[in-house]
């Protein structure tokens, strides 16, 4: 059972790693609180694990429903200037970032 | 002039006008409201001059609903047009909402006036309102203990007497566990009941939006008022709502309320809220309703699935919170990958971060299928325990959480065991299944809750004995000190 082998053992490489992925950056305070923390949820989560599932559908939502379609026709979207008016930096009809693509001086 | 019935009352009585309504609702949250830390945000010319369209509305024999004239708060994760969302978070401080979310639209559809927003954890994460950037909010029963969460605040505000009804969300039990703490009636219903277009996201396929408010006859009128299908919101239920009010017969006599046997073990519940939801059971008894015993299997795992899928879908939902469109950007960040984590990193507070880290975790490569497709597989099983339950009752009862209202700061370090205390709530959001809250007693002067779980779409049947309940009963005229 490699899932049970992998269980319940975070590390803080392991918390790093997940804070890498959710584009967190933690302190190392927080790394260790972290680490402290979910440890014990995973430790109390793995209880699942004695439970045998094989074979049991995966439920998404719980309420089984169609995807809905609707026509498609035209119909008004949000107006460019509600939709910016929340940026934190724009300019016209965008929003603005910090440059993606490093080289060329703009 | 507390409760939505009076306030209804008063208003067809023209003993008050909606305006006179609005501004004692107004002062009062100035004052308690404030103090409480239920209140964060009110919105007092605009809903003075709704009030003042209502009340000619009123006069021209125009009334809308049972709710034209009433002021209601919103918990902070409905947008409205022109008004500021903050979830409590920090990263959403600057955010003012370009569109109107659903639940405020039909409020106002209905006449209800929407006089500002409620406290709660930040993006509605945790049960006690205390992660919150404008500070916890208090129980009005003992201010120095939690109002519940994470839709503290509407509970808190509807328990003070500061609105005769709030909104909030419950995704793991946020409107049905602070009601319980704050003594007021708190439902979530059915999955899909109510539109969730307009509410910030935090687990979608667990996420429903519902009324606070004292009896069972007034979260009737709310419900019937914000629910039915919306084709903005994929998963609406296309089935339309029936009409609630006549299902209010005061009758019991015919049905079966099934009594969960995990949720009455000894080393579950505290015996005196145990105690307090039999009385409450006995009750119903005695009215004609027949009671047995049933059996939930899979009750002592479903926290355990209740976090992982919350958390994995949390994870994912939060993800558009970057800095780049709205809310908060860190400042001085040169390049984007830096904007993305500083804004986030100064953006979310320590529990979304928790929760956002261990649903990343789940979700990663290598811990998918042990975690988050067993954590659904065991949902399948919970979703069966429900199946099998309803076939041999109409209702399940049980307490609404283990223990009454503790202290502010009691369990800040000690998420499991936080955790562990929706044990009773999580089941009907991983079930889709609506349930009600209601004071069914008290212990020490706080309030305790009695928790009825129906059958998908019968909000009608939960909400037919939960009034019949309160017609025996006085729990629900009970008001904190000062109310």
């Amino acid at each position: 059972m490699l899932a049970l082998r992998a269980m319940s053992r975070i590390t803080r490489e392991d918390v790093e790693r997940t804070a890498e992925l959710a584009r967190l950056s933690l302190s190392d305070d927080e790394v260790e609180a972290m680490t402290h923390d979910l440890g014990r949820i995973l430790d109390h989560v793995d209880q699942l694990q004695a439970l045998d599932t094989a074979g049991i559908e995966p439920t998404a939502h719980a309420i089984p429903l169609a995807t809905p379609m609707r026509a498609d026709q035209a119909s008004p979207g949000i107006d460019p200037e509600l939709a910016l008016a929340n940026a934190p930096l724009r300019e016209a009809s965008a929003f603005v970032v910090p440059k993606v693509i490093d080289g060329e001086e703009s | 002039m507390e409760s939505l019935e009076a306030q209804r009352a008063a208003l067809e009585a023209s003993e008050i006008s909606s305006v006179e309504l609005v501004t004692e609702a107004l002062a009062r949250s100035e004052d308690s409201g404030k103090d409480l830390g239920a209140v964060i945000g009110l919105r007092a010319e605009a809903a003075l001059a709704e009030a003042a369209e209502s009340d000619a509305r009123r006069r021209g024999g125009d009334s809308r609903s049972p709710l034209e004239g009433a002021p209601v708060l919103l918990k902070d994760n409905m947008v409205m047009q022109g008004e500021p969302t903050t979830c409590a978070s920090r990263i959403l401080e600057p955010f003012v909402s370009p569109y109107d979310g659903a639940a405020a639209e039909r409020l106002q559809a209905a006449g209800a006036i929407i006089l500002g927003r409620a406290n709660m954890d930040e993006f509605a994460m945790g049960a006690t309102t205390e992660n919150s950037i404008f500070g916890p909010a208090h129980n009005p029963w003992d201010p120095a203990r939690t109002c519940g969460g994470s839709s503290g605040g509407s509970a808190a505000a509807v328990a003070a007497g500061i609105t005769g009804f709030a909104l909030g969300s419950d995704t793991g039990g946020s409107i049905r566990q602070p009601a319980s703490f704050c003594g007021v009636v708190g439902m979530k219903p059915t999955y899909g009941r109510v539109s969730r277009w307009g509410l910030v996201a935090f687990a979608s396929s667990l996420d429903q939006i519902g009324p606070f408010t004292h009896t069972a006859r007034e979260a009737a009128w709310v419900l019937e008022a914000i629910g039915g299908h919306d084709p903005r919101d994929s998963t609406s239920l296309p089935e339309a709502l029936p009409s609630l009010e006549p299902a209010l017969t005061g009758d019991v006599a015919g049905l079966t309320i099934g009594l969960p046997k995990e949720y009455f073990v000894d080393d579950g519940a505290d015996p005196a809220v145990i105690s307090a939801v039999r009385q409450g059971v006995d009750t119903l008894e005695r009215a004609g309703a027949k009671v047995v015993e049933v059996t939930l299997p899979h009750t002592p795992y479903v926290v355990s699935t209740y976090y992982l899928v919350a958390t994995a879908e949390a994870s994912s939902n939060l993800a558009r919170y970057d800095g780049a469109r709205y809310g908060r950007r860190a400042e001085g960040v040169e390049d984007l990958d830096a904007m993305y984590r500083r804004s986030r990193s100064e953006g979310f507070g320590a529990e979304v971060k928790r929760r956002i880290l261990l649903g990343t975790y789940v979700l990663s490569a290598g811990y998918f299928d042990a975690y988050y497709r067993k954590a659904q597989q065991v949902r399948t099983l919970v979703r069966g325990d429900f199946e099998q339950a309803f076939e041999r009752c109409d209702v399940i009862a049980g307490p609404t959480y283990p223990e009454v209202a503790f202290p502010i700061g009691a369990k800040l370090d000690d998420p499991v065991s936080l955790y562990l205390g929706d044990i009773y709530t999580v089941s009907a959001n991983l079930a889709g299944l609506p349930g009600i809250s209601l004071p069914c007693g008290e212990i020490d002067g706080l309030p305790v809750g009695m928790q009825l779980l129906g059958r998908a779409l019968d909000e009608a049947t939960l909400l037919r004995v939960a009034d019949a309940f309160q017609r025996l009963t006085d729990h629900h005229e009970r008001r904190p000190p000062g109310a």
